[in-house]
């Protein structure tokens, strides 16, 4: 057993915690987010040049030979100071299936364009009548020669006005929530029959609908095997769970210590609020749930290569656990705050409102307990 | 003992229903988020209730009133929550309007009444500071006497739709050397628009703007806006937040909103069956409800109470602390309910095309994070929930 991490991990970790204090303050993240593009590219290119984003990647493909920890470390970081950036949909998604599944041209194609930076990525999984379940699918994908047609809505795509690419779960056979008959295609976003209805969403962060009309992908759009995607989807999207419970752990970390502070700074009956042991025991209580959630985050992340069924009950584990904590956590500290905290101005707020958001993607704590419940 | 109304507030319930059903503004419609909401809009429905007198069926009839039981305003909240109408707002009708006809001087009766029921006049509260939330009497905003006006200073927060606000009603410390700090505190009526009232909003985390900032430099209000006796400001207040709380529980509009729940959730799907049947949602529904049917009752032992002559005591603590956390709990399962839909921002969506349709998930998942996000304020405002249990630990437990 060994809780520790390495020398090179903690390194990482002091390179982003600095990145996000030092270009990453509340006002320019704020500026950003009102921005018309919604993201800084800057900061994007600079974590290819730190190889941030090449971090999990074998070194035969060009990344550093990192893996899950160093994952958790960097979404940790980037939950601390809300970083709207998408390296989940990018690095831990797209390249969590090119990793797994991608044969080697598409590795060549689209690997290296994710670590240098210059290809951006998003995941439309979810579909408006399909909630949780990645196989409920009315997107379809039929055979046409060597390649395919799609067709389709996928909703709340998280990152996809700043994709040039997508990664898209289609049915290429089976009946409607089937497990066979899954597949899953990259796709140039620009490709004719796409349309894209962009928006914010309340946690800071840019999401689109995106429709699919008659497009026609080539054959090696498809990742891993025709109709049998569906593991491989669980697989990826566990990844992608335990790094966004990394990020929500950086961010009730965040919460609950502007928490503590205010609780220090603001007086009313001539005392810091800090003195009353109501929200003592409360604050108590905040920093309980996130240490559990740490916990959990840990065993998820650890248990991701380990046999199928361990490693979805500890992902489903972490996501019940870490959403609870979440959910806590971003209450009360804004109710802590007091009207304060229900303000945009004060950054308890947003942090509450991403922490909310968590809880919704890639299944929610209900999804999750039942998902565990099936695989005691 | 029974629970069932008499065939007279059945009669009373049905003549109700038809008036609403016939008079309510049908433009309105179904409110989603109440912050986006104009003037007009607003006061459509209490100008209507104010032409046909029920506008103020709390106050003594002497003052406009209807002379209603407690239940029959019971029933008459109920019936408009059936449309989640856009009831007239509280600051004139249930804050200052009694605070003025219980306090107030003949002139202030006869000057300020005819608006408040009518809805011409828009009133707002000038309670908390920046510094004086939960410790209210803390408050530093000073009014000094100069000849036959006071000049007033300061800066109050969280004044509820100031933006809109033809007067306001304020705390004012007229004696900072009193011994106690809740002493040496009026109760001063302040014309929005005199010299030296500047409003800013707020915006709150759900992105609306429902609150502001009131600055107030160098206001010159005449001593007749005054109300009841100069220092005695306190007790007014405390009479004031006694009414606040009492209609605070929501029973009504939480019922109509289980009720939306159930729409929504018969509506969204999981694993192809609809969520209403998936046992884990429904458990926390059925949940909602019992604890509802709890506060239902309570309220209506405590309007029993109230119709039997004993006035809303520290009980209505109660009713804040459960009616606020069944609130929150249903905007919690109205978020849950939505599942990915929660997350789209409505303010960046609405109406972008020109169209009233809600061009991004179904129409209900609209508000859900921003009702979720907004609803947040109601355990923190008219005195926090953990204020209204110390209120419960000395008034009632006499701890």
């Amino acid at each position: 057993m060994d809780f520790n991490f390495t020398e090179e991990q903690d390194m990482v970790r002091d390179g982003l915690s600095r990145l996000v204090r030092e270009q990453y303050d509340w006002e320019t993240r704020r500026a950003a987010i009102e921005s018309d593009a919604g993201w800084r590219p800057e900061i994007w290119a600079q974590l290819a040049e730190l190889g941030i984003l090449g971090m999990p990647f074998s070194e035969e493909v060009g990344g550093f030979g990192g893996g899950a920890v160093d994952a958790m470390i960097v979404m940790e970081e980037f939950g601390k100071g809300l970083v709207v950036e998408p390296f989940v949909p990018t690095v831990v998604c797209a390249g969590g299936f090119l990793k797994h599944a991608g044969s080697e041209a598409q590795r060549e194609e689209h690997l290296s364009a994710i670590i240098d930076g210059s290809r951006v990525f998003s995941f439309a999984y979810a579909e408006p009548r399909g909630r949780y379940n990645y196989a409920d699918l009315e997107t379809t994908a039929k055979k046409d020669g060597d390649g395919y047609v799609l067709n389709g809505h996928k909703a709340v795509v998280i990152g996809a006005p700043w994709a040039s690419h997508l990664v898209v779960t289609a049915r290429t056979g089976g009946d409607r929530r089937d497990s066979e008959g899954v597949s899953v295609f990259i796709v140039d976003k620009s490709a004719d029959g796409i349309t894209t209805r962009d928006y914010e969403t309340v946690d800071g962060r840019r999401a689109s609908e995106v429709y699919f009309e008659n497009v026609s992908v080539p054959a090696d759009a498809l990742i891993g095997e025709e109709g049998a995607a569906l593991p491989l989807i669980e697989q990826v999207t566990d990844e992608a769970i335990a790094a966004q419970c990394a990020e929500a752990c950086g961010a009730m970390k965040v919460a609950h210590a502007m928490t503590l502070e205010y609780s220090k700074q603001r007086k009313q009956f001539g005392v810091p609020i800090g003195k009353f042991q109501v929200l003592q025991h409360r604050m108590v209580d905040m920093y309980t749930a996130y240490e559990t959630a740490v916990s959990l985050t840990y065993l998820a992340t650890l248990k991701l290569d380990a046999g199928e069924k361990e490693r979805k009950r500890a992902a489903s584990s972490a996501k019940v656990g870490v959403g609870q904590s979440a959910r806590f956590i971003g209450q009360e500290a804004v109710q802590i705050h007091g009207g304060n905290g229900v303000t945009d101005e004060y950054a308890i707020g947003h942090y509450f409102k991403r922490l909310t958001i968590f809880e919704s993607e890639f299944g929610s704590v209900d999804h999750h307990l039942k998902r565990h419940v099936s695989l005691a | 003992m029974n629970l069932e109304f008499t065939p007279e507030e059945q009669a009373f319930r049905d003549e109700v229903r038809a008036f609403i059903e016939a008079n309510y503004p049908k433009h309105l419609g179904d409110v989603g988020l109440r912050e986006d909401l104009s003037r007009e809009d607003f006061l459509a429905w209490h100008k209507i209730l104010g032409e046909k007198g029920w506008s103020v069926p709390a106050w003594p009839e002497q003052y406009g009133g209807t002379g209603w039981t407690p239940t029959q305003r019971y029933i008459w909240s109920e019936e408009n929550a059936r449309v989640n109408a856009v009831m007239p707002l509280p600051f004139g009708v249930s804050m200052v309007g009694p605070v003025i006809y219980t306090f107030g001087s003949e002139e202030q009766k006869a000057k300020h009444l005819p608006g408040i029921r009518s809805g011409d006049v828009w009133w707002c509260q000038g309670y908390s500071e920046p510094g004086a939330g939960s410790d209210l009497a803390s408050l530093k905003t000073t009014a000094v006497r100069d000849g036959d006006h006071y000049v007033i200073n300061g800066q109050k927060t969280w004044t509820t739709l100031a933006q809109y606000a033809d007067w306001g009603f304020f705390l004012c410390r007229t004696d900072t050397d009193a011994a106690k700090p809740q002493e040496g505190i009026s109760f001063i009526l302040v014309d929005m628009k005199t010299p030296g009232v500047e409003v800013k909003p707020i915006k709150l985390l759900d992105g609306g703007y429902e609150v502001n900032e009131t600055w107030l430099t160098d206001v010159r209000v005449p001593v007749e806006n005054l109300v009841g006796e100069e220092n005695k400001g306190w007790t007014y207040a405390k009479f004031l937040l006694a009414h606040e709380r009492s209609g605070i529980a929501g029973v009504a509009r939480s019922k109509r909103g289980v009720e939306k729940l159930r729409e929504i959730a018969a509506n969204e799907m999981v694993d192809g069956e609809p969520l209403i049947e998936d046992f884990e949602f429904a458990r926390k529904v059925s949940q909602l409800e019992i604890d509802l049917a709890a506060l239902e009752i309570t309220e209506l032992r405590t309007l029993a109470g109230e119709q039997a002559g004993k006035g809303p005591g520290p009980e209505s603590s109660i009713l804040k602390i459960k009616g606020t956390e069944i609130q929150q709990r249903l905007t919690e399962l109205t978020l849950e309910a939505v599942g990915s839909y929660a997350a789209p921002y409505y303010h960046s969506i609405a109406n972008d095309d020109g169209s009233n349709e809600y061009p991004v998930g179904p129409d209900y998942s609209a508000h859900a994070a921003e009702t979720y996000f907004n609803m947040r304020k109601t355990s923190i405002y008219g005195g926090s929930n953990e204020i209204q249990r110390n209120i419960i630990t000395k008034m009632i437990l006499g701890l």
